[in-house]
Formats: C-alpha cells, sequence, structure tokens
C-alpha cells in the first residue's frame, strides 16, 4: 500500500518541481504539491497504522516526515500565484530528498518502529515541525536577498520576471521563524525531559541544535530586517542542514 | 446588398500623422451621430484612430462621409476593409494588438463605448459582442496588460514590488514636474497617499498639495519629511542635486523608495548605497519599461492566436446565416402543414386526443427536420450552404410560399 502511495506523491513534486519553472504551468504545479501531499499524508498515515511504535525513527524515515513537513509549510506560506519561484526553489529539493528518503527504506510501510516514549516521539515530531519551518524560512530569505539586489542594482527585467514583493518575504520569513521556534523550544524541552529520565549523555547534534535554538531566539528577540534578517535566516538553516545531514546518523543510531 | 456583408472604413495611427487624425476625431456623441447618418454603422473614433464599420457594401458612401469630416481628400491613407478582415481587424483593435503600445487597456472602453452609443444591426452586434468578449478573454488569458507601459505607471509597479499593497503608503512628491505628477496620481491610485509636497514656488507646493490632499514642505526641510514617508518621487527643473545621501535618516525596518524622473537629476546617486533605500532614474524606468514592452510583445503572439479563433467563429456564424432563413423557411412551412391537418380533425376527436396527437406530430416534425438542420449549418460552414439552402427551398417548394 505504502508502494503505492510513494509514486503518486513523487510524481506530484516532481510535476511540480517542472511545471514551477514557466509562469504558464504554474497553476499545475500547484495542482502537484496539493496532490502529492495529499498522496505522503496517505502514505504517513499507512506507516502509522502498520506500526506499533513511532515509524519514523530512522535517519530515512525521519527523512520522509522531514519532507511532508516542509511541503506542510509551503502550502500555509508560499502556494500562492506570486510566490512561483518559492515553489521553484523548495519542491526540487523536496522531490529529492523524498527518493533519497525512498532509498533508504523510510517510506516502506514495513518499517522498524521505535521510540515508543511520548517525550521521544514529541521530540523528534517538534524538532523536525521547526525544521521545516526554518526551511521554508530560509528559502523566502533567499528570493528576499536576490529580489532585494535585482532592486538594488535596477535589473530591468524586475517587472518582467517578478518575485514577492520585498516586505511580504520578510513578513513571511519572520512569521515562518515565529512559528517555528516555539516548536523546536518544545522539541528540545521534550528530548532533555527523556534524556534525564533514560540517563544517558549529550552529543554533538543536541549541542548544534541548542546553538540553532540560540542563533532563532536572537532573531526573535533583536527582531533584524532588511538583508540582516535574511542572512540571519539563512545562517540559521546552515546550522539545520548540517543537524540534519552531518549529524543525524549518529543521533539516530 | 448583403445583411451580412461587414465593411470598414477607417484610418488610424500606422498610416495618418496626428495632424490628419485631430481633423477626424469625434466625441462618442458626434461619433454616434455620425454614424446614425450611415445606419447600419458603429463609428469608433479615439486619438489614434476613426473606423466606420457599417453592415453591407457601402465604402464609397463610408469613404466620402470621412473624407467630407476632414475637409481634404484621404485616398492613398484610408483603409477599406471586409467581412473577416474587417471583423479580424476589429478583434486586434479592441485586444490592443493594434494600439501603440500591445495591451492597452483604454481601447476596450471605447469600443465598448462606441458600440452602446448606436443601436446596430444584427450583424454589428455580434461582431462588437465578439470583439468586447475577445478584449476580455486576451487580457484574462494573456499577461499583455500586466506590466506597466508607461514611465509613471512602472514608477508605481516598482514601489509595489517593494511594499506589496500600496495602501496606506505615504509618498512626498518634490517638484511640480509633469510626469512626477503622474507618477504621484499613478500611487495614488493604488492606495497611497501624497503625504507631502514640496516645491520651490510656494504657491506651486500649495497648488499640488491642495490637489493631492497633502501638506506642503519647503525643500529645506525635507531630510525631515523623509522620516514619514515610503516613497519619494522628484521631478523639479532645478540643475543640481536637490536630496543628498547625507540628508536621509538612517532608515531601520522600514525600506525607502525614491523615484527621480528629473534631467538633470535631483537625487544623489550614492542614496541607492544606503541600506534600506531603493533609487531608480529617468533611465532605470524607461529601461523597466522597454523589458515589459518587449514581454507585452510577446504575449501579442498568444493574443493574435485568439483573435484568429475569434474571427473563425465570426465566419461560421455568418455563414450560418445563408441557410438560416431556409431552416426556419422550412420549419414554417412544416408547422403549417401540421397544423392544417390537426385542424381538420375539428370536432372528431376529444381534447385529450387532440393534446396527445399534437404532442406527437410536434415530436415527428422535430426528429424529421433536426438532421437536415444539422446537415445545413454543417454546409454553411464550407462553401457549400447556399447550394444546400437553394436545393431545400426548391425541393420543399419554399420559392413559392416565401413570395
Amino acid at each position: 500500500m505504502a508502494e503505492v502511495l510513494f509514486w503518486p506523491a513523487l510524481i506530484g513534486y516532481g510535476e511540480a518541481a517542472f511545471a514551477y519553472a514557466s509562469p504558464r504551468t504554474s497553476r499545475l504545479a500547484t495542482w502537484g504539491v496539493r496532490l502529492g501531499w495529499l498522496a505522503q499524508t496517505a502514505l504517513l498515515v499507512v506507516q502509522a497504522e502498520r506500526s506499533d511504535g513511532f515509524p519514523w525513527a530512522t535517519f530515512a524515515g525521519s527523512l520522509n516526515l522531514f519532507v511532508w513537513l516542509v511541503v506542510s509549510a509551503y502550502l500555509i506560506w508560499g502556494c500562492r500565484p506570486r510566490f512561483r519561484l518559492l515553489g521553484l526553489a523548495v519542491m526540487p529539493p523536496v522531490a529529492l530528498l523524498f527518493v533519497v528518503a525512498r532509498l533508504g527504506g523510510g517510506t516502506a510501510s514495513e518499517v522498524g518502529s521505535r521510540y515508543p516514549n511520548l517525550f521521544l516521539v514529541l521530540h523528534v515530531g517538534l524538532v523536525l515541525a521547526a525544521f521545516a519551518g526554518f526551511t521554508l524560512a530560509a528559502a523566502l530569505a533567499g528570493l528576499y536577498l536576490w529580489e532585494e539586489r535585482r532592486l538594488k542594482r535596477r535589473a530591468a527585467d524586475i517587472l518582467r520576471l517578478r518575485l514577492p514583493p520585498l516586505q511580504s518575504l520578510e513578513r513571511l520569513t519572520q512569521r515562518a521563524i515565529v512559528v517555528s521556534l516555539p516548536l523546536l523550544t518544545l522539541g528540545l524541552a521534550a528530548g532533555i525531559v527523556r534524556l534525564r529520565q533514560q540517563g544517558g549523555s549529550t552529543d554533538p547534534l543536541e549541542w548544534l541544535t541548542l546553538a540553532t535554538w540560540l542563533l532563532y531566539g536572537g532573531f526573535l528577540v533583536a527582531r533584524p530586517s532588511g538583508r540582516r534578517a535574511a542572512y540571519l535566516a539563512i545562517g540559521g538553516f546552515a546550522l539545520v542542514v548540517v543537524s540534519r545531514l552531518a549529524l543525524a546518523g549518529g543521533h539516530f543510531a | 446588398m448583403s445583411p451580412a456583408e461587414l465593411t470598414l472604413v477607417g484610418l488610424s495611427h500606422h498610416v495618418a500623422p496626428v495632424e490628419l487624425r485631430e481633423r477626424v476625431v469625434l466625441g462618442i456623441d458626434d461619433a454616434a451621430a455620425f454614424a446614425s447618418a450611415l445606419a447600419p454603422a458603429v463609428c469608433l473614433s479615439t486619438c489614434n484612430r476613426t473606423e466606420l464599420y457599417l453592415a453591407g457594401d457601402r465604402e464609397e458612401s463610408a469613404a466620402a462621409a470621412l473624407t467630407e469630416l476632414a475637409g481634404e481628400p484621404l485616398e492613398g491613407v484610408l483603409y477599406r476593409l471586409h467581412d473577416e478582415d474587417a471583423a479580424l481587424h476589429l478583434f486586434r483593435v479592441a485586444a490592443g494588438l493594434d494600439s501603440m503600445v500591445p495591451g492597452e487597456g483604454e481601447i476596450l472602453g471605447q469600443v465598448r463605448g462606441a458600440y452602446e452609443a448606436v443601436e446596430p444591426n444584427r450583424l454589428l452586434d455580434r461582431v462588437f459582442r465578439q470583439a468586447i468578449a475577445l478584449g476580455k478573454r486576451v487580457r484574462s488569458e494573456t499577461a499583455i496588460a500586466e506590466s506597466p507601459a508607461s514611465v509613471p505607471a512602472a514608477a508605481a509597479a516598482l514601489a509595489a514590488q517593494v511594499f506589496g499593497e500600496l495602501e496606506g503608503r505615504r509618498v512626498l512628491l518634490i517638484g511640480a514636474g509633469r510626469i512626477g505628477e503622474l507618477a504621484a496620481s499613478n500611487l495614488a491610485s493604488r492606495g497611497a497617499s501624497i503625504a507631502y509636497v514640496a516645491n520651490r514656488s510656494p504657491e506651486g507646493a500649495r497648488g499640488l498639495a491642495d490637489r493631492f490632499g497633502g501638506a506642503g514642505v519647503p525643500l529645506d526641510e525635507l531630510s525631515a519629511a523623509l522620516g514619514h514617508v515610503d516613497v519619494v518621487v522628484s521631478s523639479t527643473g532645478a540643475p543640481g542635486f536637490v536630496l543628498h545621501a547625507d540628508d536621509v535618516p538612517p532608515r531601520r525596518h522600514h525600506p525607502l523608495f525614491f523615484i527621480d524622473i528629473a534631467v538633470p537629476r535631483d537625487l544623489d546617486p550614492d542614496v541607492a548605497r544606503l541600506d534600506g533605500c531603493f533609487l531608480y532614474d529617468i533611465d532605470d524606468l524607461e529601461a523597466v519599461v522597454a523589458e515589459t514592452l518587449a514581454g507585452r510583445r510577446v504575449e501579442a503572439e498568444r493574443a493574435e492566436v485568439l483573435a484568429a479563433e475569434e474571427v473563425e467563429r465570426f465566419r461560421l456564424w455568418r455563414a450560418s446565416l445563408e441557410v438560416i432563413p431556409a431552416i426556419t423557411s422550412l420549419r414554417a412551412h412544416a408547422e403549417e402543414i401540421r397544423t392544417a391537418e390537426l385542424a381538420k380533425l375539428e370536432g372528431r376527436v376529444s381534447n385529450d386526443e387532440r393534446e396527445h396527437l399534437e404532442s406527437v406530430t410536434s415530436q415527428i416534425l422535430n426528429k424529421l427536420l433536426h438532421l437536415p438542420t444539422v446537415r445545413m449549418k454543417e454546409a454553411a460552414a464550407t462553401a457549400d450552404g447556399s447550394a444546400y439552402a437553394d436545393a431545400v427551398r426548391h425541393l420543399f417548394g419554399l420559392e413559392e410560399r416565401d413570395r
């Protein structure tokens, strides 16, 4: 069943990744995202039903969940006609990560289940949701920097290749971070509680996640604007990437 | 004269200089009166064109009327088009494809105005309704009218590119230059408010401030006003900069968008280096407009396809007019026979039976005539339409009946 649902989800995301390239097909791309997201939601439901614990405990499984969360965040904040280029920035890596999740066995229905403990389930789920929000914030910040540069350089094609207005991009970046940071806070708190229950020791990933939390926390306190805000959002995302890819193996093990 | 023949006689910016066009330009009421003298006709008169659309082949009388209006011979300037060519021309005009700026939106309203000002016959009603529908379709299905086509409109669109909605944004207008004023009007039409107006002469500043509902500001107090606005439009005739980068207070959280339309420039180019500040001068704006016009030309190719489809629809409709009288006559003939035969049963059948018979005979008639009707309409789309119509008239003796 999960196998059957993987392909429509991948086709939806893949179609969107290509269709966002042209304004004429961007509406089709939006439908691709929506249908792909529905198929992946069904896939996750099937995985959850067949599992007696937390089905996304492996690195590949968590990647599957992460992809779904990123697309969810995109559907909430970025899935609009004027945000075509955001779709073009988000959907190709999403489709690629989804393929990686499958190659690692993260989309299969018979996945190994771990984390029967509620705190660990909350920890993983909330941290991944926060990371998805930060990913979208970074994509928005990247678009902001590009648009700001074009405006500063007075690009002649600025009204032909239209990005969302500068202030909309800035506002949405902040909103994505404002929503994601509490999720990260709760996720880290759940992880700490679990760690104390188990009596384990901290690993580099936890320190890095804490640094990520401090960076985004600083963002909310300082409320930077313009380029500074965009650079901070992208800097935070760099930490997220390292957390997800470079250090995740050891943490999951 | 065939009632389905469409004739167009006119002149436009493509063939006639402004000195000639201005002699034949008419207001909407005068254009309607002019058309009424040649009825059934529609007169489309704008600053770029005066065109007469007539039902029937009456190009000589239309040309004579236009020549009389111009007060000089128009030979070599007037174009004369017929039927599908005339319809295509009107469709292209309504879609903005024949305009100086491809896709300009004003022409569609002018076509509608010319059409609504007269009482057109069936042919003119049809072709103008198709033209108006096509004009709307082109604007909704292509991006031909999305980008600004003038410097003032581009300035407002760029401000929206920074701020999004301009509702509630405050504008400082420096100088009373014509293009600056137009840019301010464009910003105001998008919801921005002209908060301050600065000018060398206090009277000029007051006049503009009154018109836009803003407050007058002396030129030496510009720096203070900058802290309260989002957009600055400058178009003075000053020989040097009226605003230097040092005059701009630091921005935090609020971008400031400068539009310098003056030559020589009013605003110090170093303003563009400031954090949160964006500056566009006249060359930048013209480059943006040139780029958007190039985009419009690409979209115009898509619009041409839609216009060609519309002409084909018009051709089919016009062709169907050849067979519709024969179809109407045939159906009337059949109905007469049916009614006459039913009348013979009067008093010999009950009311219920009569109603039943009426229903049955009516159904038989409809079923019998359905296929010939469809076939004749199909034939009308080809060159065989009139041959079919003549054959039907001959076979059913409709010539005598219609006579």
